[in-house]
């Protein structure tokens, strides 16, 4: 028949479109399992540590009873002091590239300059948060350093989350308002920035994973070994949950005895990045129900 | 005489668009710009609004006079300029507001501030743009819900909201169906008592019925300029002659 595919040849093919979706199928159940797998484990082992106490007490017994609500405050100050750093200037940063520059070799710098920074290990902030506020500016070892550092460590996320969200904003609408006879800067601030928002808030909550689980960067610049003060001021250092996992399960002097507590710890780590995404995704929903084009 | 081009040249990097365009654009009247794809009509009309200002690596040379005033030196302000040289699109493009907020977004900004003067503006506009009646109930529903050619007649209307002198049209109707088409050719039709319109269109007819004057474009080159009745009876150039004929283009 006039060139029409034999019927053997379209068997073949339906089999390696069968290989092929079985293929797809299984690397997307293998990353579902492996998160499920997570939480599954940590629900096991911490589920029973979480009581009220757990959740409103101070560390007791050498942090071998108690609770942790030290950590889950300064983690919580800790995260949205890096969002209140990097929101901002990423956000301002990514108007500058997509917007205002001329597209040349000195953007292109500043672009791998930028992708560079989200390659650098976090163990490396750490170490310049350290130097440069801890020390050279003598803000101590304390939530306003812990913040900055972590924000300098989700600034690239947050830079090229708004950059995508920017370049997403169809050109037609910025044709339409300039035509117009407004300013760059207004449409920009009334146009593009509206249109882009629930991709920057996308960036955002990717900022609010990273940071809130970061150990190494507030080691050294915010995280108290032990504090059973809550902060009063953003030059007190405080407990955060990542690192006193970490001390827990590792530089304690009862570590088998304190599995449940550090398993609980990890899971109301979990609840409060969730919980942090929740509301940032609730918020971007309604902000695309608003915009539809 | 409301808009002058003299010895304009254009480029894209180092593509030449346009070649020596030398023409007067008459106040209140319509003026066509014609010519096969890529001959630089289109490249003319958003020069006269600084539009191309927004494309990396382009040059002007030569005067484009606005009222006698040269739009590119160096003191014109193109926000300015903009607003008395209104614009709509080849695709409708409404932003995703209400059509009452898509009226009032400019005036707002330019400074309007009173609600009964914006609410008059949003009425008038409408009624220019022969939109009104359609939309007068759901002022308040998005943009996005009218069909096509009410978003093209939102888009003009507009441009009307900001009292422009000048109205340029970047083939306003090739996104649209014929009924649409033929609404907005009469619009053009009322319209031109109350501004200069220059537009850039693909379709001949069109450019007979609705013009009366025509520009015809080729290689960037304006190779004939006349009252429309003369382009399409009797040009003077055998180029115009091929193109109208649809020898070529």
């Amino acid at each position: 028949m006039n060139g029409q595919p034999t019927h053997s040849l379209m068997k073949w093919r339906y089999i390696k479109q069968g290989v092929f979706f079985g293929v797809v199928r299984f690397a997307a159940l293998i990353i579902t399992l492996a998160l499920l797998g997570i939480i599954v484990f940590l629900l096991a082992h911490g589920w029973r540590a979480i009581t009220w106490d757990f959740l409103t007490l101070s560390p007791m017994d050498s942090m071998t009873k108690g609770g942790i609500m030290p950590a889950i405050v300064g983690t919580f100050y800790l995260t949205v002091g890096a969002i209140i750093v990097a929101l901002p200037l990423g956000v301002v940063s990514a108007i500058y590239l997509t917007e205002y520059a001329k597209q040349g070799l000195f953007i292109r710098i500043i672009r791998v300059g930028v992708n560079c920074l989200a390659g650098v290990p976090s163990v490396v902030f750490g170490l310049f948060g350290l130097g440069f506020f801890v020390v050279f500016l003598k803000f101590g070892s304390s939530i306003l350093a812990g913040a900055l550092t972590l924000g300098f460590l989700i600034l690239p996320t947050i830079i090229g989350a708004a950059e995508e969200a920017l370049k997403a904003v169809p050109q037609t609408f910025r044709e339409a308002s300039l035509a117009l006879g407004v300013s760059k800067w207004r449409t920009i601030s009334r146009i593009v920035l509206p249109s882009a928002l629930p991709g920057i808030l996308t960036g955002a909550i990717l900022g609010v994973g990273r940071a809130a689980g970061e150990t190494a960067p507030i080691m050294f610049t915010a995280a108290a070994f032990f504090t059973s003060v809550l902060p009063r001021s953003v030059f007190d250092e405080v407990m955060a949950l990542p690192y006193h996992i970490y001390v827990l399960a590792t530089a304690g002097t009862h570590i088998e005895q304190t599995r449940p507590l550090q398993y609980g710890t990890a899971l109301v780590l979990i609840a409060l990045v969730l919980g942090v995404d929740l509301v940032a995704i609730v918020l971007r929903s309604m902000v695309r129900r608003k915009k539809r084009w | 005489m409301i808009i002058q081009t003299k010895n304009v040249d254009f480029f894209y990097g180092a593509f030449r668009a346009l070649t020596d365009v030398t023409l007067d654009f008459k106040k209140n009247r319509v003026t066509a710009l014609i010519g096969p794809s890529g001959c630089g009509k289109s490249t003319l009309l958003r020069l006269l609004n600084r539009m191309n200002d927004l494309i990396d690596g382009t040059r002007v040379e030569g005067e484009i006079l606005f009222e006698g005033q040269n739009i590119y030196a160096p003191n014109a302000d193109p926000v300015e300029i903009r607003q008395r040289i209104g614009m709509v699109f080849q695709k409708p493009n409404p932003f995703p507001k209400s059509i009452f907020n898509n009226i009032t977004y400019a005036p707002k900004l330019a400074g309007i501030r009173d609600r009964g003067e914006i609410e008059a503006l949003v009425e008038e506009s409408l009624k220019r743009a022969v939109l009104w009646d359609e939309v007068k109930d759901i002022l308040t529903k998005s943009a996005m819900t009218l069909s096509g050619g009410q978003q093209q007649r939102l888009c003009i209307a507009r441009a009307l909201a900001m009292k422009p002198d000048v109205i340029l049209m970047d083939e306003p109707t090739s996104a649209l169906d014929p009924i649409s088409t033929a609404k907005i050719e009469e619009l053009i039709d009322t319209l031109k008592k109350h501004y200069t319109i220059i537009i850039v269109t693909h379709n001949m007819q069109q450019a007979a019925r609705i013009s009366e004057y025509t520009g015809f474009f080729y290689m960037g080159k304006l190779i004939e300029f006349n009252v429309t009745e003369k382009i399409f009876t009797n040009p003077d150039a055998k180029q115009t002659e091929d193109y109208i004929t649809g020898r070529f283009g």
